[in-house]
């Protein structure tokens, strides 16, 4: 099932948006048990969303996602349906409104099945710290399907929807999409609105899609993308032309291969990079090899900066005005109570060691110090774009890893982010996109990184190792 | 006054007023005082999950105006997130300015011709108001709390002097001029009784010449009698604390009106750790110069300008009509004064009438004009009105509006001939031998009796200046 087809399709009113997601549906219902992909499934509501798009084809309205089911992962508000964000502190919360990429989709023509699980408050990324319980990989239920957009990346990859929105902290849209063989967008800080977008790290944040296709992942950007007045950090300008430039090609690019985005991956990981340089460089692009040595500071960096943020971003969950409440004697004991039975043990890890960086006698050493190698990211960067346009790595180090077996060491799981971080630290923009298989035929996914609003030229150089790839 | 010779008060303010803005500061929910609870709120102003601030451009703008009118610089900004746990912060964490606040350095010259400085002035936003209920009224030891969050969200500007203000009259003075500067800059209506302007006092003693002691920052200060209050007793407390060898603590300490004492909130030890970090949801705030400028110049006169050119409509004014003068700026009623001047009323009774008898909420006066004013002042001063009548033909205008020769007319206020006035008098003096013939003696004390008996007698009509003259003029 493919996104441009069904909308293709609906829009010619060669089949309706009705049976598109009563099919959708059967997907889900299919698999759902097994892989524990839909934390909440709005069947009713999807089919009447679809009946109304019906309508609008009708009434001869053209939209680009006409009927296309979609899933949305569970940290997008969507009014009136539960939004848990994976965390049990805000089980049975219905938020009042709707994310503005839900509205756009909306707008569109998509339709939303429902939400789908994710590492509680996208901190993981395996999709294991869920209070809902783990998901597991479409490709091999043994495994995990990686996170924190891990329900994201099953759903397209279980074929339930052509495409899903997840949100991207660290990396939890692209290295989920590497270990589901999955199209995966990183957008430009601020080129898609946050506003409806449950907060984990707000200065790295970005909601981003997944599809099976370059082509559906563009399609979707572009609908989500462009500026926002509810969110002041969303760039000024309206969306990038995107699926124009799909097949621009990689002709008179400089593509860099970054030592520091391979380095310590599995050997057949390092070989598909490689390999994938072939090609682009085949396709008429200049790679050179490049080494960025601020890389390595990035995770350092962001797990000062992103839990420092998370541990102000999540006081709120505090027992007072909705989600979970658990009584104490008096107010703070409330508090204390309630976060203490609503978070799980990743989360309050986090919360801590935040709450520690930002304290005063600390802040310099922890907070203030990754400020500034995050500067420091950001002009090693800039340099490396001097010289070429875009750079080429791994998405993760490995390939889908079996459930359990990072959860009992944090930092194990942490370094599953090594390349996809700095991505975030510098607000700029990366795609993985699926390039050969690994240990037991897993895919692989490689990463290319651009500056800010390369998307484009990103999407087209990830539409040639596609072709190559034989899809 | 309070302290012996040789030792001093040292007393700086924060001062926070809502800004008179018909949004709140980062969504579009009303700015709006006394409406039923939670229903000015939103997802931004509530803190639900994945919402987002937004800058209101015109809180900007009333932020640099105080900036401005206090001589401060108007500087590139940031906002900061100033964590800590509280019920009726929506967010757990206020947003607020740190380390780069929008204004900064800055004075205020008081009307005794001292100066205060002024350290920064800061947008923040407002918090929730609890009620608790059992216990103590306050948050510990009570059974209930219910929480608004109509206030939570309000746009506020922090004013922090400088440690420069040395007696509790100085700080009552600086408040009271920095109220007048905050609603002649249209920032603040500077009500005190709701809340919209709130002060904190952070008090100190020394002896003159050695370190600044410790201080401790009053809280709860309602009123320009409170905060006066407080700080002369916090002074005294401290005062008598160290002269008798103890030791003051830095603390927050609260301040009981009805008892007039201040008393632990909590202290040093206890306070929280803020963890300030940059707001990641605001962009840095860089007002163009244009914009300043343009701010700068929409500022009307300030309450110093405005005094001076009222004094300067009198010819040798008195301490008492310095006052009047001061009272007429504080209610910025200076426009009626104007105008009553301009149509040939003397500037000692117009200033009089409208300190006097302007003192109410304007809103109590919807049918006064600066037009009407003058002309029934012009009535009184021609002697068409006592001043009796004039004071109750302005308040019946001010409700219902028209023009004072009709009011006064269909009030059945009519010149009184003197003649008329005569034949009155003639009668009280027949009727009240024994106290004409005191009055005739010398005992002037007399003439308010007189004066008495006719006002009685015409309800208030005659001109009591006039009767004055006629007893004058009988005496042997």
């Amino acid at each position: 099932m493919n996104a441009l087809e069904v909308a293709a399709s609906v829009r010619a009113g060669a089949t309706s948006a009705v049976a598109v997601v009563a099919e959708s549906l059967e997907r889900v219902a299919a698999r759902n048990e097994e892989l524990n992909v839909f934390v909440h499934l709005d069947a009713e509501g999807a089919l009447a969303a679809a009946a109304r798009v019906d309508e609008r084809v009708a009434t001869g309205e053209a939209m680009p996602l006409a009927g296309v089911p979609v899933a949305l992962k569970d940290n997008l508000c969507v009014r009136g349906q539960p939004t848990t964000a994976g965390s049990r502190i805000l089980a049975g919360w219905r938020p009042p409104y709707d994310a503005t990429v839900v509205e756009r989709l909306a707008a569109a023509g998509a339709v939303a099945l429902g939400k789908v699980n994710m590492d509680e408050f996208a901190m993981g990324s395996s999709t294991e710290t869920s209070a809902y319980g783990p998901t597991r990989n479409p490709l091999d239920p043994t495994r995990v399907p990686g996170g924190s957009s891990g329900g994201s990346a099953a759903a397209v990859a279980a074929g339930m929807v052509p495409v899903a929105l997840g949100s991207d902290t660290g990396g939890s849209i692209r290295q989920p999409a590497a270990l589901c063989g999955l199209v995966g967008v990183k957008p430009t800080y601020g080129l898609v609105s946050r506003y409806g977008l449950i907060a984990f790290a707000s200065s790295l944040d970005q909601i981003g899609p997944f599809a099976a296709t370059v082509a559906e992942a563009a399609l979707v950007l572009q609908v989500i993308a462009g500026h926002d007045p509810l969110d002041t950090t969303s760039l000024p300008e309206p969306a990038p032309e995107l699926s124009a430039h799909l097949d621009d090609g990689v002709a008179g690019r400089r593509v860099g291969l970054c030592r520091e985005l391979v380095e310590g991956a599995e050997p057949e990981v390092v070989a598909s990079v490689h390999r994938a340089a072939e090609v682009l460089a085949g396709a008429g692009a200049t790679v050179e090899e490049v080494s960025i040595p601020e890389l390595k500071l990035g995770l350092s960096a962001y797990y000062l900066i992103a839990p420092a943020e998370a541990s102000s971003n999540l006081a709120r969950y505090d027992g007072v005005r909705y989600g979970l409440r658990v009584d104490g004697a008096d107010v703070e004991a409330m508090n204390v109570a309630t976060r203490t039975v609503g978070f799980g043990d990743e989360v309050k890890r986090r919360v801590m060691l935040g709450t520690y960086a930002l304290s005063a006698g600390y802040y310099d050493a922890y907070y203030g110090q990754a400020l500034k190698v995050r500067t420091r990211m950001i002009e090693a960067f800039a340099r490396a774009y001097a010289r070429v346009d875009t750079l080429l790595g791994a998405t993760a180090p490995s390939v889908a890893f079996a459930l359990g077996a990072k959860t009992k060491d944090p930092l194990a799981m942490y370094l599953s982010d090594v390349f996809t971080i700095p991505t975030n630290l510098a607000g700029e923009a990366a795609v993985s996109v699926p390039f050969g298989t690994g240990e037991a035929g897993l895919p692989i996914g490689v990463q290319l990184l651009g500056p800010a609003r390369s998307e484009a030229r990103l999407l087209a150089a990830a539409r040639v190792l596609e072709a190559e790839a034989g899809r | 006054m309070s302290l012996p010779e040789g030792w001093e008060m040292v007393v700086g303010l924060e001062v926070h007023t809502e800004l008179l803005t018909r949004t709140k500061l980062f969504c579009g929910c009303a700015n709006a005082f006394g409406a039923e609870p939670n229903t000015q709120t939103c997802p931004v102003c509530l803190g639900l999950p994945g919402s987002l601030p937004v800058l209101n451009r015109r809180a900007v703008e009333l932020a640099m105006a105080i900036g401005l009118a206090l001589h401060a610089t108007v500087s590139p900004s940031t906002f900061h997130r100033k964590n800590y746990f509280y019920p009726d912060m929506p967010k757990d964490f206020q947003i607020s300015q740190y380390d780069r606040p929008i204004n900064a350095g800055g004075y205020l010259d008081l009307p005794d011709g001292s100066r205060v400085g002024i350290e920064r002035a800061h947008l923040e936003e407002d918090t929730g108001k609890s009620t608790h209920l059992g216990g103590s009224g306050r948050i510990h030891g009570a059974e209930r709390s219910l929480v608004d969050y109509n206030r939570s969200g309000v746009p506020l500007v922090e004013i922090v002097s400088a440690p420069d203000i040395r007696s509790a009259a100085q700080a009552r003075a600086y408040a009271a001029e920095l109220r007048g500067i905050l609603i002649a800059t249209g920032a603040s209506d500077g009500r005190m009784e709701e809340g919209s302007m709130r002060i904190d006092a952070n008090v100190s003693v020394h002896r003159v010449g050695e370190p600044f002691g410790t201080r401790c920052e009053m809280k709860n200060l309602n009123s320009l009698r409170s905060l006066q209050r407080a700080i002369d007793y916090e002074a005294e407390r401290q005062y008598a604390l160290v002269a008798s060898g103890g030791v003051v603590r830095q603390e927050t300490r609260h301040w009981d009106e009805d008892r007039g004492v201040t008393s632990t909130m909590r202290s040093k030890e206890e306070a929280d750790d803020y963890r300030y970090f940059q707001e990641p949801d605001l962009v840095d705030l860089a007002p163009e110069a244009s914009w300043v400028e343009a701010v700068r110049a929409g500022l009307g006169p300030m309450p110093a300008e405005r005094r001076a050119r009222l004094a300067a409509l009198l010819a040798e004014p008195t301490e008492a009509q310095l006052d009047a003068v001061g009272t007429v700026v504080d209610l910025g009623v200076d426009g009626f004064v104007e105008a009553a001047v301009a149509a040939g009323v003397e500037a000692d009774r117009a200033i009089a009438r409208a300190a006097n008898e302007l003192a109410g909420d304007p809103e109590e006066r919807p049918g006064l004009t600066g037009e009407s004013f003058a002309a029934t002042l012009r009535l009184e001063q021609t002697g068409d009105l006592s001043a009796t009548q004039a004071k109750t033909v302005l308040s019946t205008i001010a409700l219902s509006g028209g023009d004072p020769a009709t009011v006064a007319r269909e009030l059945g206020f009519e010149r009184m001939a003197a003649d008329e006035l005569e034949g009155l008098l003639e009668r009280l003096i027949a009727e009240h031998p024994d106290e004409w013939r005191r009055y005739d003696e010398g005992d002037d004390k007399l003439a308010q009796f007189f004066t008495g008996q006719v006002m009685r007698a015409t309800r208030g009509q005659a001109d009591g200046k006039v009767v004055l003259d006629l007893l004058r003029a009988r005496r042997g």
